[in-house]
């Protein structure tokens, strides 16, 4: 897994050379589906899934608690 | 400047539209709404609801309100190892017992619960580098209660394509078991017939119990990084920090003392340390291909009661005619067991401090296959809907097994279905 994680960054270190874009070439990224957090519900629903089943939470946000998830 | 009716007038009513948010730059509330449908066969059942509504009052300021409920009916492993016989346990609350069929797991079948949740985030620029977002979030069960803030600061380089974040959240959370607080190591009273009465056995249970609540705080510091790296591809870089203080175990946790012929002798209730610093990293991509989005992320954490895990998640959309799409997802999760984690004690080992038989924090494999669909309609309406299929599958963290427990499912898989509907308008 953490060769997967190295070849990420390295994926995403290969792009470094075209890095960035003028603010009238973000037509693609400004759509709802690209947003970091599209579909933000299913994450917060998730994150309560997971929580209560797994022993590590959060990264993408924060870990702290809130509920008993017994 | 006199104010005169007129000018008095005119800001109060000024006042008023800013305080509801009605103010001629305000957009309406943007809504999503989910139901959500968790089921594992003979074990939880949840039905979750969520309502969130996002409002825009001026150029990206906004004012984000959530609302969850969910509520749990069901059963519960309760850390008990199976056994070739009937075993009997006393509900959490002291008040009678249960009996779970021999070669079975042990669950608890009074798990119930409902909880709410309520949230709320306000979002705006401080200037044209800097956004300041910060919200409160207050949740309610019957057992257990959480109150946290959140502030986060981030800045933007390089015209926008970089964006640096620094945030922060302290979550106040308090504990109050049913029955009380099971006193860490003590050994469930079980009546079975000894007592002479009643009021016997009650002493008896007392003795193993706190009454009074206690307390979680839990401090997260995450620094975000996100980078625009093209007109089509997006990325995240996150390092989380977490402290976690206080009354950390599960009140409702059993382990099992285990005589060499494989038979539970006694049920304790676990005992873990009272402090968790946890540390994560997450990345995640987003690219646009002419008609599909790959969304993939990776998070790799680990703490200092040895859990590491790593969790790899990945959705791809297919963006079909008419505003279609459909989105396939693969979610891998993997965990190596707590310190304490151990699925009996055996009778030929000392009892240490901390010891817990929960599975959630023992070696596992996880594995999401899912798949969603959705559409959004000529209003701009979105609808969708999820099915997922979630299994857990504990593993042996190299612990020798009596003979007689070879037979048993000291491991048992949990497998869990995944139904959600999403409505956004």
């Amino acid at each position: 897994m953490r060769r997967l994680l190295f070849l990420f960054l390295l994926l995403n270190l290969g792009g470094c050379s075209q890095l960035g874009v003028h603010a009238w070439e973000r037509g693609t990224l400004a759509k709802d589906d690209m947003a970091l957090t599209a579909d933000a519900v299913d994450l917060s629903l998730d994150d309560h899934i997971y929580f209560s089943k797994e022993g590590t939470s959060g990264g993408r946000g924060f870990a702290g608690g809130g509920c008993g998830c017994n | 400047m006199q104010l005169n009716h007129k000018n008095i007038t005119q800001s109060l009513l000024g006042a008023s539209c800013t305080l509801l948010g009605s103010n001629v730059h305000a957009q309406k509330w943007d809504i999503d709404a989910a139901i959500l449908y968790y089921g594992e066969p003979d074990r939880v059942q949840a039905i979750e609801a969520i309502v969130s509504g996002t409002k825009e009052y001026s150029t990206d300021h906004s004012l984000s309100l959530k609302v969850v409920v969910d509520s749990l009916t069901g059963a519960s492993a309760n850390g008990a190892i199976e056994q070739a016989t009937p075993q009997t346990f006393t509900r959490p609350s002291g008040n009678g017992q249960y009996t779970v069929d021999a070669n079975t797991t042990p669950l608890d079948d009074t798990f119930r619960d409902t909880r709410v949740q309520l949230s709320a985030q306000w979002t705006q620029p401080l200037n044209r580098q800097w956004v300041y977002s910060g919200g409160a979030n207050v949740s309610r069960e019957y057992d257990y209660q959480s109150i946290a803030l959140n502030s986060s600061f981030s800045r933007y380089f390089n015209t926008k394509n970089t964006t640096l974040t620094l945030g922060a959240s302290l979550s106040f959370d308090s504990v109050d078991p049913v029955g009380g607080r099971p006193v860490a190591l003590s050994e469930m009273v079980v009546d079975s017939g000894q007592f002479n009465n009643e009021n016997d056995f009650d002493t008896a249970f007392n003795l193993t119990r706190d009454i009074d609540s206690e307390n979680r705080n839990t401090v997260d510091v995450i620094f975000g990084l996100t980078q625009v790296m093209s007109k089509r591809w997006i990325t995240q870089f996150n390092l989380s920090l977490s402290d976690v203080d206080g009354y950390l175990n599960d009140p409702y946790k059993l382990f099992s003392t285990v005589n060499n012929q494989g038979e539970a002798i006694s049920q304790r209730f676990e005992s873990r340390p009272d402090t968790r610093f946890k540390q994560a990293i997450f990345a995640q991509s987003k690219y646009h291909f002419s008609r599909s989005i790959l969304d993939a992320s990776i998070r790799i954490a680990d703490d200092d009661w040895d859990i590491s895990s790593q969790t790899l998640d990945i959705k791809y959309r297919f963006l079909l005619n008419n505003n279609h799409y459909i989105q396939p997802r693969f979610r891998y999760y993997q965990q190596d067991e707590a310190f304490f984690y151990q699925p009996f004690l055996s009778v030929n080992s000392t009892q240490p401090d901390y010891i817990s038989a929960d599975y959630r924090i023992g070696r596992l494999n996880a594995y999401t296959i899912g798949l969603k669909y959705g559409f959004k309609n000529k209003k701009g309406n979105d609808y969708a809907v999820r099915l997922e299929y979630y299994t857990q599958t504990p593993e042996n963290p190299g612990v020798i097994l009596p003979e007689p427990l070879t037979n048993e499912a000291v491991f048992p898989s949990v497998d869990a279905l995944i139904l959600q509907f999403n409505y956004s308008f």
